[in-house]
């Protein structure tokens, strides 16, 4: 077997070689610019760029013309939230979001407060789902709308996307999702879910890294976004910026692969990571965070109590990939506030490793990564205090910690 | 982030993971950090009455890997130590030892307070006064 073994596949996918291969004539022959009219050149790109809008907007169900591109999920978020809040003044400027978004939505939602925007950040269940009675209440005659993450990165928890956008469409609000880690993995489907705007990257789907998507809804309602940077005018207007041709070429490519493939690969990848939670849950005193039914297939995030994340993956991290909610290994120096908003204590967030399975993963990775992250837990609980202690049947809780 | 080769090995092969009888009046025992910050040292000094030397030491961390080599470097410099000396050690000269980053150098501060820590409560048991305690980090 090769090693290291890559299970970090929520951070980034390794591209599939037929979209490497789809992409390299457009790096070097048909390097025209999209936006060229005049000539053959342009042409060719302009037609592979209608080809690859075709191939994304069939795996979201979408109009090809709803697709915007742009530089990834990153800016595809601050386009949609920083967007609407300026399209939409005159009607509103209340926006309502969650905790456990990505940070690209949090701190955009942080901007709009700057501007004087309101942002309600609705906090999530134990289990990672929102309340929609909460969601419900929350909405007022102010807002503009609701921004709600289909799947989440670190826990893989999914919310109740086709819920969220009726109780947002019966108060006449708009309903935006980063999808980043659904589309491609999931079925995602923007009529069915009722979805208005859309953010994904290229890079979670086994396509490249610097391209993404916003889908844009262009009827029932016609949505629209003021663009955040001014230019050429291309993306309809709302994102100006040469085309990324063997970028978008790539990931229209990684789309239809993923229409194709993914009924097959979820069904595949959740019985490999059912397969290793279990196992994994074999050893005591070790959860799985987040909701196990409304989930990502190929995603678990386990806390393994009396380690820490950071130390437990020192174990093993030569041979396997992973990551962990760990401070130690944020440049906060703070837990994960996903696993914190999910009601973990800091040390269980502490203890914590996120699993995310992949395309390319294999049983044989999966038998290795079992028998490597319990010797690795066995061992440093053997090192650990707290162990030790919760052993001898201290409540931890009832010492007196010295923190700083 | 890479580790040293010091931590890694430090890491691999621990040095004095274990428990002393904390029951006993000729061993200290300092238990420091706390669980929501992702470290905790438990550092242990056994102490012959007579010389005043440190004759074994034994750590257990929760924590991460510069925590754990922290703690593993720290008994081995306490074994053969007298108490005297024990208190010499700075969580400077565990950083250089180590190569840690300054990202790390809580670890090794943790250490540092880990064996005052252990050292006072020798003192205690032996009816010594405390040392001018540990400053709080
Ligand atoms: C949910 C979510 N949103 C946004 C992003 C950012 O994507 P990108 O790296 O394409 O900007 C990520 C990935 O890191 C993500 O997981």
């Amino acid at each position: 077997m090769n090693l290291p073994i890559y299970l970090d596949n929520n951070a980034t996918t390794p591209m599939d070689p037929r979209v490497l291969e789809a992409m390299l004539p457009y790096f070097t022959n048909k390097f025209g610019n999209a936006a060229s009219r005049s000539h053959a050149f342009g042409w060719e790109a302009e037609d592979a760029v209608d080809t690859a809008r075709e191939q994304i907007a069939k795996l979201i169900n979408a109009d090809p013309k709803e697709i915007i591109f742009t530089s990834g999920a990153t800016e595809s978020d601050n386009l949609a939230i920083k967007g609407i809040f300026e399209m939409y003044a005159s009607k509103g400027n209340h926006i309502i979001t969650a905790v456990t978004e990505h940070k690209a939505v949090l701190d955009a939602c942080k901007h709009i407060e700057h501007l004087g925007g309101q942002v309600t950040y609705l906090p999530v269940k134990n289990d990672g789902l929102i309340d929609l009675e909460q969601l419900e209440n929350a909405i007022t005659p102010q807002t503009i709308l609701v921004a709600i993450m289909y799947g989440n990165n670190e826990v893989g928890v999914v919310q109740p996307i086709k819920e969220i956008s009726q109780i947002a469409h019966k108060h006449g609000v708009l309903f935006f999702t980063d999808a980043t880690q659904a589309v491609g993995k999931i079925p995602v489907d923007v009529i069915a879910d009722g979805i208005d705007l859309l953010a994904f990257t290229g890079h979670k789907i086994y396509g490249p890294k610097g391209v993404g998507v916003l889908y844009v809804r262009r009827k029932n309602p016609r949505v629209k976004v003021t663009a955040q940077m001014d230019g050429g005018g291309h993306e309809r207007g709302m994102r100006s910026g040469t085309l990324n041709v063997p970028g978008i070429v790539g990931l229209g490519k990684a789309c239809e692969i993923c229409m194709n493939e993914m009924a097959a690969e979820a069904e595949r990848l959740s019985q490999m990571r059912n397969r290793l939670e279990n196992a994994l849950l074999q050893l005591e005193e070790a959860y799985v965070n987040g909701n196990r039914e409304h989930r990502l297939p190929h995603t678990t995030n386990i806390s393994f109590k009396y380690v820490e994340g950071e130390g437990l993956m020192m174990g093993f991290n030569k041979n396997i990939a992973v990551s962990s909610g760990s401070a130690c290994t944020s440049a906060s120096l703070e837990p994960s506030y996903v696993l914190k908003a999910l009601g973990l204590g800091d040390d269980l967030a502490h203890s914590s490793i996120r699993f995310g399975l992949g395309r390319f993963t294999t049983d044989d990775q999966i038998d290795f990564a079992i028998e490597a992250v319990t010797q690795s837990v066995n061992k440093l609980r053997e090192m650990s205090p707290l162990w030790e202690m919760y052993k001898d049947g201290i409540d931890l809780d009832s010492i007196e910690w010295a923190h700083h | 982030m890479a580790y040293s080769e010091k931590v890694i090995d430090h890491y691999n092969n621990p040095k004095n993971v274990g428990t002393l009888d904390k029951s006993q009046t000729n061993v200290g025992t300092g238990l420091v950090g706390a669980p929501e910050c992702g470290d905790v040292m438990r550092l242990q000094i056994q102490v012959d009455e007579i010389t005043g030397t440190i004759t074994d030491a034994k750590f257990k961390t929760f924590g991460c890997g510069s925590a754990i080599a922290s703690s593993s470097l720290a008994t081995e410099w306490l074994k053969g130590k007298t108490v005297d000396q024990a208190l010499t050690i700075d969580n400077m000269d565990i950083v250089e030892e180590l190569n840690l980053p300054p990202v790390k150098i809580h670890c090794s501060v943790l250490a540092e307070d880990a064996i005052k820590a252990a050292i006072n409560d020798y003192r205690v048991k032996n009816g010594l006064p405390q040392l001018e305690t540990v400053a709080v980090h």
